[in-house]
C-alpha cells in the first residue's frame, strides 16, 4: 500500500552510500591478518572455524538487535533472555535427550512472548524501550533464578548441545564445519532478506528514520515495531541455544551480551535511534568484536586493557561514522 | 591499526608496571604455613561431621548471651548470586528446621552490594527483633563498621569472609584460600614431569579468597619447576573459559590445568575433548558435573573444596551461644578436605543437579536430596 | 516539578496535571504499602523515627547520582559512566587520603577534578564528535573501568575517621548524609527553577534546534550538564568511600548505579526524551526505591522474587504516566 512512498527514502540513502564500502569489513580483514601474523595456526580450518563457531552466537544476536535499533529503540533484555533459555532448557530437559524436540519450540515460544511484551509495553504503554527492556532484563533474570531456585537443576543433553558444540568433520575443502556456522548462515540469510528485500524491512527503516512521517505514510507503526522486538527476542533464543550448546549450563551465560550486541551493531555502522543499519555489517561488527578479543587474547593483554580498547573503539567507530556522514552531506 | 596496537601495548605495559606498586598482600608466608599445617591436622569434635569439627582448640565463653527461647535468628546475607551460595543457603535453612529453639529466622539478602548490606544490617538493628545476628559479609573491609555497630547491641557470628574486627563472638571459616591453592597445585606437581606446561585459570582478580588460592598455587608450581604457560581470567564464564583453552591449545600442548574455582572446569575439559586432545591433569572443584566428567573420562584429577557445609555451622553456633554454651572462638576453623580418586565415588550422585556442590555435609539431612534440587 | 512547562507549549486550558503529581502519588502509595506491610506482619516497631531515617538513608549514593542524572536526562542526554566514575573516585580519594586527615582536602579536590574531567570528556564527545550519548558514555565507562582495574583490584587505601563523618556523622540528631542529600536536591532545584541556565536546560531538552535558533549555546549547556552529572557521581563516590571506609574498583558496578539512577529519574517523571521533569520527582523516585527495598525486607521476600517484582515495578511506574502520551517513544 504505502510501498511507493516508502521505498524512496531508503533507496536515496542507498545510492548515496553505494560507492563506499562499509569500513567495518576493512577493519575485520585487518584484524584477521593481524591474528594470522600473530598465530599462523589460525589460518588452519581448526583455527578459523573455531573462531566462527565462537562468534556465531553474538553475530546472530547482533543481527536481531539491529532490527530494534533500526526501528529506533534498544533491546536490553536479550542477555537475560539468553540466561533464561539456557537455565530453562536445563530445567525442562533434565538430561533427557528425547525432550530436545519439544523444549526448543517451548523456548521459541518464551522468546516470542518476551518480544511481544517488550513491543506492547513500548508501543501501547509508551514506556521508552530503554526502560521497558531494562525492566524486562531485571525481571527475566529474577525469573530464571526463581525457576531454577538459584542453580540449574538439569544437564543439557548432547542432542540439545548439537547446534552449539558439534563440528561436522571430514567436509571436503574445509575439513570441518561447525553446526553453529550453518545456523549463523541460515539465520543471517533470513534476517538479511527480511531487512533488505521485503516491505517489512523498508517499513522498519522508515519508522526509525522518522516515525511521524512513517505513520502519516500509513505504516502500521506499532505492529512493525512489535515485530522488530520479536525478531530480537527470537534471535536471543537462538543465541541461547548456541551458547548453552557451546559451553553447557551456567547461571550467568547471558550477562553483558546486550551491550556487546549493541556494540557489534554500532561497529557495523548502525545508527542508534534508528533509520540506518545493515544485517551483514552487523554480523561483520560481531566478528570484528570477537576478533579484537581473540587478538588481545593472543597478545596476552590483561583484561583491563581489553576494556579500554573496547571503549575507545566504540567511541571512535561512531565518531568516524558521524564524521563521514557529515562530509557526504545530509 | 598497527599504531593503535602499539599504543595499546604501551598502555598495557605502563598499567602493568604501575599495578605492581599498589598490590595487596595476598602472599603472606606466615598464613600460608599455618594453612599448610592445618590441612593435615586432626580435627577436634565428632567424627564424620566436619561442620561441627574445629581445628584450633580455643573456646569463646558465651555465658552472658544465654537467653530463654524461642529465639529470633537474623541473617544478613551477601547474596545468593552463585550456585555455591545457593547450596550453602539451602544447607542453612535446612539446619534451621532442625532446631525447635529457633522461633523465627529472618533472612535479608544484599544482592552482592556492600552499600545494601550495610543498610540491611542497620534495618535489622533498628527493628530490635533479633536475638543474634549472623553475617556473611560481601567484602571484608566495607562491612567492618556495620558489624562493629551490631556487636554493641547483640551477639554476632561472621562466616565465609571475615571482617577486620574481633568483636564477633566467632568467625567461622574453613582452612582458607592458601589451603585450596596448595591442594590442587601439589597434586599437579606430584603428577607431571618437571618442566611440564601448566595453564592457570582464574575467575577474576582482587577477590581475597581467590587471590590467596592463586598465590599458593603459583608458589608450589614455580617451586616444582613447572612451566606456567599462562594465567588467564575467565570471569567464571563457561564460553570464555572454553575459548581461552582452545586458543592455548592452538599454540601448544598443555599438561595440566590449575583452576582457582571449579565452576567452569567442565567447559575447560570440553575444550580438550572437542579438539581431540588428551585430557591433562586437572584441578576442579566439588561440583557434580565435574565429578561425573572426571569419572566418565577416567581423568587424573583432584577437587579441592571450599565446603558449603560451613553454612550449617553458624546456625549450630547461634543456638549454642543463646544457650550460653562455649563455642570455638574467636575463630572456628573448619576442616577443608579435597575429593580425590579414592573418595570420588562417595561424592558422585547422579540424582543431584550439575552445579550442586558435593561437599555439602547435607546427605543425611531430612529433606535430602529434594531441597537441594535433586530427585529421589 | 512546577517548572515542567518551561519550553513547552502551554496547555490550552488549566487542568489537573497528572504527570506533575504522579511521583508524589507513587511515593504516597509506596509509603502506604510499607505501613500496611509493617502492620499486617505485626512489625510495628519498624514504624519509628530511627527506622524512618534508616529508610531515607538507604539510598543516599543512588540519590546523589540520580540528581546529576536528572540534569543530563533533562537535556535529552544520558550518562552510563556514573557507575565506573563512582568506583574511580572512591578509590582515588581513599588512596590519596590513606588514613591521613590532612589529606582530606587534596583528596576531595582531586576527586572533584576527576569528575570535571570526565564530565567534560563525555560532553565534548557528545557535542563535538556527535556521538550518541549512550555510546559515548558507555565507551568512557569502559575506559574508566579498564584503567581503574589495571591499577587496583581490591579495596585500596583508607579514609581517616574524620572523613567518615560524611556517612556516619549526625547533625542535630539527623544523619549528615541525609542533610547533605537534601541540601544538594534543594540547590539543584534552585538552579533549575530560578536561573537562566536552568531554563536553558529545559529549552535545549524540549527542542534543541529551537533552542539553538533562540540563541542558546546548546553545546555549552549539554557539556555543563554532563559536568554536573559527573560531579554528582563524584560526590556519591566520596560518600561511598566514607561509608565503606575505603574504595574498591567494583563498588559502582555492584550498586548498578548507572541503570538504577536512570530508572529512578524516569520513575520520578523526567522524560528520557528531555525537556520535562524535575528534581523533586527524582527525590520521590529515590525514596520509592528505598521503600521498595524496605518493604521487601519487612515481608521477607525471596531474593529472586524481589528481582522479578523490581523489574515489573519500574516498567509499571513509568507506564503510569507515559501511557497517556500520544508521542511515539524511542
Amino acid at each position: 500500500m504505502s510501498d511507493q512512498i516508502l521505498s524512496t527514502t531508503p533507496k536515496a540513502a542507498h545510492t548515496r552510500r553505494l560507492p563506499q564500502v562499509n569500513p567495518v569489513y576493512f577493519i575485520l580483514a585487518a584484524l584477521i591478518v593481524a591474528i594470522i601474523l600473530n598465530n599462523p595456526a589460525f589460518a588452519e580450518p581448526a583455527g578459523y572455524m573455531n573462531f566462527l563457531k565462537r562468534a556465531a552466537p553474538l553475530a546472530i544476536l547482533a543481527a536481531g538487535q539491529l532490527y530494534v535499533i533500526v526501528s529506533g529503540g534498544f533491546d536490553l533484555s536479550v542477555g537475560s533472555l539468553i540466561t533464561l533459555v539456557v537455565v530453562g532448557s536445563s530445567m525442562l530437559l533434565n538430561n533427557d535427550p528425547n525432550a530436545t524436540w519439544w523444549v526448543i519450540p517451548v523456548m521459541f515460544g518464551i522468546g516470542l512472548a518476551v518480544g511481544l511484551i517488550n513491543g506492547l509495553v513500548v508501543c501501547y504503554l509508551k514506556v521508552p524501550s530503554l526502560i521497558a527492556t531494562l525492566g524486562m532484563m531485571i525481571t527475566l533474570n529474577g525469573f530464571a533464578f526463581m525457576w531454577s531456585g538459584g542453580a540449574p537443576r538439569g544437564y543439557l543433553p548432547d542432542s540439545f548441545r548439537y547446534f552449539g558444540r558439534v563440528n561436522i568433520m571430514d567436509v571436503p575443502l574445509i575439513r570441518m564445519l561447525p553446526v553453529a556456522l550453518i545456523v549463523l548462515i541460515t539465520v543471517g540469510f533470513v534476517l538479511n532478506w527480511l531487512m533488505h528485500r521485503t516491505n517489512l524491512g523498508r517499513m522498519i527503516h522508515a519508522i526509525g528514520d522518522n516515525p511521524r512521517a512513517a505513520q502519516l505514510a500509513g505504516v502500521p507503526v506499532n505492529r512493525v515495531r512489535i515485530i522488530a522486538f520479536v525478531v530480537s527476542s527470537l534471535s536471543a533464543v537462538v543465541t541461547g541455544i548456541l551458547l548453552g550448546g557451546f559451553a553447557g549450563v551456567s547461571t550467568d551465560v547471558g550477562t553483558g551480551y546486550e551491550l556487546q550486541a549493541i556494540t557489534a551493531a554500532v561497529l557495523g555502522g548502525a545508527q542508534l535511534l534508528g533509520g540506518r543499519g545493515s544485517v551483514p555489517a552487523a554480523i561483520a561488527g560481531a566478528l570484528t568484536l570477537t576478533a579484537i578479543f581473540t587478538l588481545l587474547n593472543f597478545l596476552s593483554l590483561p583484561q583491563p586493557v581489553r576494556q579500554v580498547v573496547q571503549g575507545l573503539i566504540l567511541i571512535v567507530a561512531v565518531a568516524l561514522a558521524m564524521y563521514r556522514r557529515k562530509r557526504t552531506g545530509q | 591499526m598497527k599504531k593503535f596496537l602499539s599504543h595499546a601495548l604501551a598502555a598495557s605495559m605502563v598499567l602493568a608496571a604501575s599495578s605492581a606498586t599498589i598490590a595487596q598482600n595476598f602472599n603472606d608466608p606466615e598464613e600460608y604455613a599455618r594453612q599448610l599445617e592445618q590441612l593435615s591436622m586432626a580435627p577436634n569434635g565428632p567424627e564424620g561431621k566436619p561442620w561441627v569439627q574445629y581445628l584450633v582448640d580455643k573456646m569463646a565463653d558465651t555465658a552472658k548471651y544465654a537467653k530463654e527461647g524461642p529465639h529470633t535468628v537474623c541473617f544478613s546475607n551477601a547474596g545468593v548470586n552463585n550456585p555455591w551460595r545457593v547450596v550453602g543457603f539451602t544447607n542453612m535453612t535446612q539446619e534451621v528446621a532442625l532446631h525447635p529453639e529457633i522461633g523465627k529466622f529472618v533472612h535479608v539478602d544484599a544482592e552482592g552490594s556492600d552499600d545494601k548490606q550495610i543498610a540491611d544490617i542497620a534495618d535489622l538493628l533498628a527493628s530490635g527483633n533479633c536475638d543474634i545476628l549472623i553475617v556473611s559479609p560481601n567484602t571484608t573491609a566495607a562491612l567492618t563498621p556495620a558489624v562493629e555497630a551490631a556487636c554493641k547491641k547483640l551477639p554476632v557470628i561472621v562466616f565465609d569472609r571475615g571482617v577486620q574486627t574481633d568483636c564477633p563472638v566467632t568467625f567461622i571459616h574453613p582452612v582458607g584460600g592458601y589451603g585450596f591453592g596448595i591442594q590442587g597445585a601439589q597434586f599437579i606437581a606430584d603428577n607431571v614431569k618437571p618442566g611440564a606446561n601448566v595453564l592457570m585459570l582464574r575467575i577474576l582478580p582482587g577477590v581475597d579468597v581467590l587471590e590467596t588460592r592463586y598465590s599458593a598455587g603459583r608458589r608450589i608450581l614455580d617451586n616444582a619447576g613447572l612451566n606456567i604457560v599462562g594465567a588467564e581470567f575467565t570471569d567464571g564464564d563457561n564460553a570464555k573459559t572454553k575459548s581461552i583453552v582452545e586458543d592455548y591449545l592452538q599454540r601448544g600442548s598443555i599438561d595440566a590445568v590449575w583452576m582457582d574455582a571449579g565452576a567452569t572446569a567442565v567447559a575447560a575439559v570440553e575444550a580438550f575433548e572437542d579438539g581431540g586432545h588428551d585430557i591433562p591433569v586437572f584441578v576442579g572443584e566439588d561440583q557434580q558435573d565435574f565429578l561425573q566428567k572426571w569419572r566418565a573420562l577416567d581423568m587424573k584429577a583432584i577437587a579441592p573444596t571450599y565446603p558449603t557445609y560451613q553454612w550449617r555451622t553458624p546456625i549450630i553456633a547461634a543456638v549454642r551461644i543463646l544457650k550460653g554454651e562455649a563455642v570455638p572462638g574467636p575463630e572456628w576453623v573448619l576442616p577443608q578436605p579435597a575429593i580425590t580418586q579414592e573418595t570420588l565415588d562417595t561424592y558422585i550422585n547422579d540424582k543431584m543437579p550439575p552445579l550442586h556442590y558435593a561437599m555439602c555435609g547435607c546427605q543425611d539431612m531430612p529433606n535430602y536430596p529434594v531441597a537441594w534440587g535433586g530427585v529421589k | 516539578m512546577s517548572d515542567a512547562t518551561v519550553g513547552q507549549v502551554p496547555a490550552t486550558r488549566p487542568r489537573f496535571h497528572f504527570d506533575r503529581w504522579a511521583p508524589a502519588l507513587l511515593l504516597m502509595a509506596a509509603v502506604a504499602i510499607y505501613v500496611a506491610a509493617c502492620v499486617m506482619t505485626g512489625q510495628t516497631q519498624y514504624l519509628n523515627w530511627s527506622n524512618l531515617l534508616a529508610v531515607v538513608g538507604r539510598s543516599i549514593a543512588l540519590g546523589i547520582t540520580a540528581i546529576g542524572q536528572t540534569f543530563v536526562i533533562l537535556v535529552a542526554s544520558i550518562d552510563l559512566s556514573v557507575a565506573s566514575l563512582i568506583s574511580a573516585t572512591a578509590v582515588l580519594a581513599s588512596v590519596i587520603m590513606n588514613g591521613a586527615p590532612t589529606m582530606i582536602v587534596p583528596a576531595v579536590a582531586a576527586a572533584l577534578a576527576l569528575g570535571v574531567t570526565v564530565g567534560l570528556v563525555n560532553g565534548l564527545i557528545i557535542t563535538r564528535l556527535d556521538v550518541n550519548p549512550l555510546i559515548a558514555t558507555l565507551g568512557v565507562s569502559l575506559v574508566i573501568q579498564g584503567c581503574l582495574s589495571a591499577f587496583v583490584s581490591n579495596f585500596a587505601g583508607s579514609v581517616p575517621p574524620e572523613f567518615q563523618f560524611f556517612a556516619y556523622g549526625n547533625l542535630a540528631g539527623i544523619p549528615f548524609a541525609i542533610l547533605f542529600f537534601f541540601a544538594l536536591a534543594i540547590a539543584a532545584f534552585l538552579v533549575l527553577r530560578f536561573t537562566r541556565f536552568g531554563s536553558n536546560i529545559y529549552a535545549v531538552g524540549g527542542n534543541q534546534d529551537a533552542a539553538h535558533f533562540a540563541g542558546i549555546s546548546t553545546r555549552k549547556v549539554i557539556v555543563i550538564t554532563h559536568v554536573i552529572c559527573s560531579l554528582c557521581a563524584t560526590l556519591a563516590g566520596l560518600y561511598l568511600a566514607s561509608r565503606l571506609r575505603s574504595g574498591a574498583p567494583w563498588i559502582g558496578a555492584n550498586g548498578v548505579y548507572d541503570l538504577e539512577s536512570i530508572a529512578v529519574v524516569v520513575i520520578g517523571g523526567t522524560v528520557l526524551a528531555g525537556g520535562r521533569g524535575g528534581i523533586w520527582g527524582t527525590v520521590a523516585g529515590v525514596m520509592i526505591f528505598s521503600l521498595i527495598d524496605s518493604i521487601f525486607n519487612v515481608l521477607g521476600v525471596d531474593a529472586f522474587v524481589k528481582q522479578v517484582l523490581r523489574g515489573a515495578i519500574i516498567v509499571a511506574a513509568v507506564a503510569l504516566y507515559a501511557a497517556r502520551s500520544r508521542r511515539i517513544v524511542g
